[in-house]
């Protein structure tokens, strides 16, 4: 019996204690060295257009920031993480790297000294980035002027700022190993895997997370960003919320240009657009829209809950219809078709549909311009009507774009409104 | 641009022109300049006004000097001034800052940079009449904290932090009592120096 129990006992401490010991000492990728190169200025060149394909100075710049200084505040359900100084400074930033370091942050998502990097820092989607990748990237990283700025620390509640408990959260979602070509795809859907799996990271917002902030499944199915409050969108075959209606063309022209005549860009995908995907070359742009593209259907069903005919309903889609021709029809028309790409349409425009329906409700909210593009310099935007129109007006007007011109889309309440009503918009 | 711009009117009103009741400031026939530092103040953090910065976070410089030019062009009639109930001993406290500064204290009139009939200088000063109360006391506050900000030297800053809470009540209260002259064009830049340098204004 009490060896029963010591068993017991040595099992539940020697399982964590044997994670831990693991991802600690599995270093994945060591045995793949830098390649020499001879062409330096073409190597920084190409690492300049893989680190706009990661759009790593996003999160690696605060607004109005020295470029690559680190400082931004990146919200969690854990708790808030300030992204690091990649700048070239020796103290503050990660002059003394090398890019065998690098290379193991992107790969293995561990910092120069051996521990483990939170995975706010996509290295999950990363890791598929080549070594020959991860050296242009680093050589780019190494011209940006230094900053001096000290690393602000995590304000993360126990146990999350407990870094060695990662090895558990790299035991369940993190797999390294850079993109294996698919044989039987073509080049250049290849390439768009590699893009969007990999540098995009395009997973770490449009693939729903666990309640540990682990990659589940559905990839790319669509995903709720947490503390941000936008949906983003399903990228899957479906009809109706995911891309099964848009031609190849037409999610090439959103990418790039952050418009098409399905709809435009807004939330954090503008940022996306704004500092990624316009700045790359087309050839990548349209391997990326061919790759998304073959996704297959999830098998959502367009409509969650039957719509339920009642007098309540009848009486909020009148009222939405009322405020729709005061308000809205100038732009987006009677018949829901807009003046695309200027005005984009709400009949078939797959945001309205989705579920949960916060995307219509904060855009009716707060409004907001597309980024300017090269194919789109001079944006048009939407006004916000949070001083316009009270939660009640709000919910019934977004319940008539959901649930008109064919629209697949739910009744929305004036409560799901008042809740988006303080959501953060900077 | 006024289609574009539509996004615009729904707080700053039909052409830009405000509404007095409201806190929003007016932009229409404010310096081109002016606009267009405060539109890159907003991407870039120096001022904070969530809505502001999440309307323009995106926006090229191209393109907001054009939304700037576009406001800076719009002449539509100003509102009737705001009554604002202060006794006649502030409104005169008031009106002495404005149009004489205060020496002693290193503070130099309104009307020294921002035109005598206070309508703004080309091509980076605005005009400060018609201007809601509450907004000019938030900005003196945001001034003073540090969360409205301009490029080095950042003069009303500056100016801000050698005004008490009573001189400021005093200035807002008088500026935006006065009735606006029929002609609210800001006057052409000056030829002679400014009394006090400003990143956003360089001589």
């Amino acid at each position: 019996m009490k060896r029963i129990l010591l068993l017991v006992i040595g099992i539940i401490l020697l399982v964590p204690a044997a994670i831990v010991g693991y991802e600690w000492v599995h270093e994945p990728g060591s045995e793949e060295t830098s390649m020499p190169v001879t062409d330096q200025p073409a190597q920084i060149a190409r690492g300049e257009y893989l680190a706009k394909a990661g759009n790593c100075m996003a999160c690696h710049t605060t607004r109005g920031g020295q470029a690559y200084a680190g400082g931004r505040a990146i919200d969690t359900p854990f708790g808030v993480i300030y992204s690091s100084n990649l700048t070239s400074d020796v103290e503050t930033g990660i002059g003394r790297w090398s890019a065998d370091d690098f290379w193991r942050a992107l790969h293995n998502g561990k910092s120069r000294d051996g521990s483990f990097l939170y995975p706010a820092f996509p290295y999950p989607d990363y890791t598929k980035v080549t070594r020959v990748d991860a050296d242009a990237l680093f050589a780019y990283i190494n011209t940006v002027p230094p900053a001096r700025q000290p690393n602000r620390p995590n304000e993360l509640r126990f146990p999350y700022n407990q870094r060695i408990l990662l090895a558990f959260w790299r035991w369940l979602y993190f797999t390294p190993g850079t993109y294996q070509p698919q044989a039987e795809q073509t080049a250049e859907w290849n390439r768009g895997a590699y893009l969007v799996q990999g540098l995009g990271h395009c997973s770490a917002c449009h693939t729903s997370r666990t309640s540990l902030g682990g990659a589940t499944d559905k990839e790319l199915a669509g995903g709720l960003i947490p503390q941000l409050g936008w949906y983003a969108a399903s990228l899957s075959a479906d009809a109706g919320t995911g891309l099964g209606e848009w031609e190849k063309e037409e999610i090439a022209a959103l990418l790039k240009t952050g418009v098409s005549t399905r709809g435009a860009v807004f939330g954090p995908m503008g940022e996306v657009v704004s500092g990624s995907l316009q700045h790359l070359a087309g050839e990548d742009i349209a391997a990326m829209a061919t790759y998304l593209k073959s996704f297959p259907a999830t098998g959502a069903s367009r409509r969650s809950e039957p719509a339920i005919e009642s007098a309540e309903t009848e009486a909020m889609l009148r009222q939405g219809a009322k405020l729709y021709e005061t308000h809205c029809v100038e732009c987006h028309r009677a018949d829901g078709k807009g003046i695309p790409p200027s005005y984009p349409p709400l009949a078939g425009n797959r945001s309205l549909a989705a579920n949960p329906a916060l995307n219509p409700i904060r855009m009716v909210l707060n409004g907001g311009y597309p980024p300017s593009t090269a194919g789109n310099p001079r944006p048009y935007g939407m006004p916000p009507f949070s001083a316009i129109l009270n939660d009640s007006e709000v919910a019934a007007v977004v319940s008539y774009i959901r649930m008109s011109w064919g629209n697949q889309g739910t009744l929305v309440a004036p409560m799901d409104v008042a809740r988006h009503r303080g959501a953060p918009i900077e | 641009m006024a289609q574009r711009a539509l996004a615009c009117a729904a707080c700053h009103g039909e052409e830009g022109r405000a509404t007095r009741e409201g806190f929003f400031p007016r932009i229409a026939g404010k310096p081109a300049a002016y606009l267009y530092n405060q539109l890159v103040n907003f991407r870039e953090g120096r001022r904070q006004y969530p809505m502001m910065t999440y309307m323009v976070a995106h926006l090229s410089d191209a393109y907001l000097e054009e939304m700037a030019g576009y406001f800076s062009n719009l002449h539509p009639p100003y509102p009737p001034p705001q009554a604002v109930a202060v006794p006649a001993a502030t409104a005169e406290r008031g009106r002495r800052l404005v149009v004489n500064g205060d020496a002693s204290r290193n503070i130099p009139a309104c009307t020294a940079c921002h035109g005598t009939r206070l309508t703004g200088m080309l091509p980076a000063i605005p005009g400060l009449l018609g201007l809601p109360r509450d907004y000019l006391n938030a900005q003196f506050g945001a001034w003073k904290s540090g969360s409205r900000r301009a490029h080095a030297p950042d003069c009303m800053a500056d100016i801000s932090r050698q005004l008490t809470p009573e001189d400021v009540g005093a200035i807002t209260a008088w500026l935006s009592s006065q009735p606006v002259p029929a002609d609210m064009r800001p006057v052409p830049a000056a030829t002679a120096k400014l009394p006090i340098a400003c990143g956003s204004h360089p001589q």
